[in-house]
């Protein structure tokens, strides 16, 4: 079988800080296969964003620190490579989309400028024949005066347009894994379904492989293969998407998936989990949701480990430990 | 006019000049809104939804009183002592970081009538116990806060001055599922207990579907379709509807994500379209769209589309 094209063992992150470190990544294990599109969902401060950026080495030195664990793309150790490597590594085989589409854009430089120095820089196309590039990417996004939109600055498009450019961009360089976190969460509904939709056709189109971030369970269970669900820097359960979220196997998943008002019956409360996420200064020892669990017992005060619960499944509880004994 | 109704919007239109050109005359205008007509029905919930830049934000400021229309009348229906209260999306800015948690929650309060420094507290403490914050909070400040419990907040806020009507501007698109649940719950609790009037502006529409009696879809300043929320979002008319509804991500969908919309592009509001509003992106449309159109009265809902057979009026709330 072909090298994984991210796979992420044990990484432990931590920030340090005044008031103790912040242990934001607790031993993360994650692959992302050959054009596979993958999700990790989970809430706000999960360490989606963290864990990827880790893997990207994109977080900013000094901030952080990697205790554990260790990366590989495409087959080769992160820690071996030098930072002109990984720089060679971002924007070709590997490529990224970010939540704000207005920050990732040069306000100063039209679209046609960015679009071809990207493109200059990772392939041998120069002069029209990059242009010509540009524009077949632009095309396919969906933008219909491509000629016209080259010679525009950011400001002057929507936010929905500059999403499709960047994700044009992103497959300039034919990459083999796109990391895209939230690419979707600033657009409007009708806009997040044209965006997703064409992320996902050219993901399948070209073979790539999607690491796809989102706090949005509707959009992960219409967009991934396959998903990882966080909590307070660990994976609690992992699988495939339909069946993750069809039929769920950590209490967390099964109480977020509850907690949608999307079903819910107007006449009676929603069903909420009570509590907050744990302090990362001082994370939990045993299971990181006890303090919101309402199957808590006794043996959650030590920490469970990622345990199979069916065919490709996982969960990290106790319970399922328990029953599969 | 019913007498149920708190407010009443009639006709409102919001122009904002934009340029100057070299006599100081404004080059044109943002156009808002346009004409919009809505009753508020005492005690029960009104969703207001659509794309960002439709206008939600400016009609809860015309509501509000904090934006006089241009054009168009607004009636309230509620005494002098009391007002309006607005709960906003980010809880972070929207709150004074100098002050304390009290000060933060009894500021409407203060503003109108300056009392003593106990009465305040005491109310705060009252207040801040009805949104499930622990009495200890009051002499913190709002940074030292989750999101959630910041929204629990600015909620007690909303309430100090004893509001009848309270505008929620996506008051949870902020915050996580497992935290938006308790914050729904909580408004369910307050309306229920106090009669409060809610205008809750979303573009999550489960959210309106759970929350609200009512639901007004807007579409470039104007309301496209109102009724119960029910109706409107089980069995849309305005093609607009049904393109935002067809829009959502479902976790019950299969058969992956569909075709790709070709025109995701809200039209211009400095040069409103002649005709209907949505004629540019509507694929219904035909030869009797090149008219502005008025809302019909359909079932259980108003459409402002050419197409809706209108049936016999019917008051649109139970
Ligand atoms: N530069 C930093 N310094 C200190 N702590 C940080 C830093 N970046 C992230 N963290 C912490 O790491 C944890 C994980 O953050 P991360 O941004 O990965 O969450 P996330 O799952 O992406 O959340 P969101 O859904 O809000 O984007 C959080 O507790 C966060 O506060
Ligand atoms: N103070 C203002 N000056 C000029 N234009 C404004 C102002 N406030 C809002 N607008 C414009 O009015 C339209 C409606 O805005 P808003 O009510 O904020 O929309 P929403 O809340 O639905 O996203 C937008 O085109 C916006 O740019
Ligand atoms: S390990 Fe225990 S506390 Fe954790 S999710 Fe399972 S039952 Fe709940
Ligand atoms: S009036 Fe015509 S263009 Fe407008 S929504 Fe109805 S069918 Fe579509
Ligand atoms: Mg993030
Ligand atoms: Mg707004």
């Amino acid at each position: 079988m072909a090298d994984p094209v991210l796979k992420i063992d044990g990484l432990e992150v931590l920030f340090p800080g005044f008031s103790g470190d912040v242990h934001a990544v607790n031993g993360v294990d994650l692959d992302v296969q050959r054009g596979e599109i993958v999700g990790l969902v989970g809430e706000s401060g999960s360490a989606k964003s963290v864990t990827a950026m880790t893997a990207l080495g994109l977080l900013p030195p000094g901030a952080f620190r990697q205790s554990a664990g260790t990366i590989s793309i495409l087959g080769r150790d992160v820690a071996t490579m030098s930072e002109r490597e990984m720089n060679k590594l971002r924007g070709g085989d590997v490529a990224m989309i970010f939540q704000e589409p207005q920050t990732a854009l040069n306000p100063t430089k039209t679209i046609g400028k960015q679009m071809l120095r990207v493109i200059e820089l990772h392939s041998d196309l120069r002069g029209m024949a990059a242009r010509d590039r540009a524009i077949e990417l632009l095309k396919d996004m969906r933008i219909n005066d491509a000629e016209e939109i080259l010679g525009r600055y950011p400001f002057e498009l929507s936010g929905g347009m500059r999403q499709r450019i960047l994700i044009g961009m992103a497959f300039a360089c034919s990459p083999k894994l796109l990391v895209a976190d939230e690419p979707t969460t600033a657009l409007d509904v009708t806009v997040q379904r044209q965006v997703l939709q064409l992320l996902h056709a050219k993901a399948r189109q070209t073979g790539a492989s999607v690491l796809f971030i989102s706090h949005d369970l509707a959009v992960i269970s219409q967009f991934c293969d396959r998903i990882y669900v966080m909590y307070a820097g660990r994976v609690v359960e992992s699988g495939p998407a339909q069946k993750v979220l069809g039929n769920p196997q950590h209490p967390y998943t099964a109480a977020l998936i509850e907690a949608l008002p999307e079903d819910a019956d107007p006449g009676a409360p929603l069903a909420s989990i009570p509590g907050t996420v744990p302090n990362l200064v001082n994370p939990p020892k045993g299971c990181a949701f006890q303090a919101r669990c309402r199957h808590a017992h006794a043996a959650c005060d030590s920490r469970p480990v990622l345990t199979d619960v069916g065919s490709k499944h996982q969960a990290a509880c106790w319970l399922r430990e328990e029953i599969s004994a | 006019m019913t007498t149920d109704s708190v407010m009443t919007l009639s006709n409102i239109h919001m122009r904002f000049p934009f340029g100057e050109d070299w006599r100081g005359r404004p080059r044109g205008y943002v156009h808002a809104l346009n004409g919009i007509d809505l009753e508020i029905l005492r005690g029960k919930t009104l969703g207001v939804v659509g794309e960002s830049g439709c206008g939600k934000s400016t009609l809860a400021q015309v509501l509000m009183g904090i934006r006089k229309p241009s054009e168009g009348e607004v009636t309230r229906n509620f005494g002098a002592d009391h007002d309006v209260q607005i709960v906003f999306q980010d809880p972070q800015s929207s709150l004074n970081a100098r002050m304390p948690v009290w000060r933060v929650i009894t500021e409407p309060v203060f503003a109108v009538s300056k009392r003593p420094k106990a009465e305040l507290r005491a109310l705060a403490a009252d207040l801040a116990a009805k949104v499930g914050l622990r009495p200890e909070v009051l002499d913190r400040y709002p940074h030292e806060f989750s999101g959630g419990q910041r929204q629990r907040i600015a909620i007690a806020r909303a309430l100090s001055s004893d509001p009848d009507v309270i505008v929620l501007d996506e008051p949870t698109s902020a915050l996580d599922i497992s935290i938006q649940a308790q914050i729904l719950n909580l408004l369910k609790d307050l309306q229920a207990e106090r009669g409060l009037t809610y205008i809750f502006i979303s573009h999550d529409i489960s959210v309106v579907r759970y929350l609200c009696d009512e639901v007004a879809v807007m579409y470039l300043g104007q309301v496209v379709e109102h009724g119960a929320s029910e109706a409107v979002l089980a069995a849309p008319k305005h093609p607009y509807t049904r393109l935002l509804l067809d829009s959502i991500p479902t976790m019950r969908a299969t058969g992956g994500l569909g075709e790709a919309l070709s025109n995701t592009d809200l039209p211009s509001n400095r040069n409103l379209p002649t005709g209907c509003f949505f004629k540019d992106r509507c694929e219904q449309a035909g030869a009797g769209c090149d008219v502005r159109q008025n809302m019909v009265p359909s079932e259980q809902a108003q459409v402002r589309c050419c197409q809706t057979v209108a049936t016999t009026p019917q008051k649109v709330s139970a």
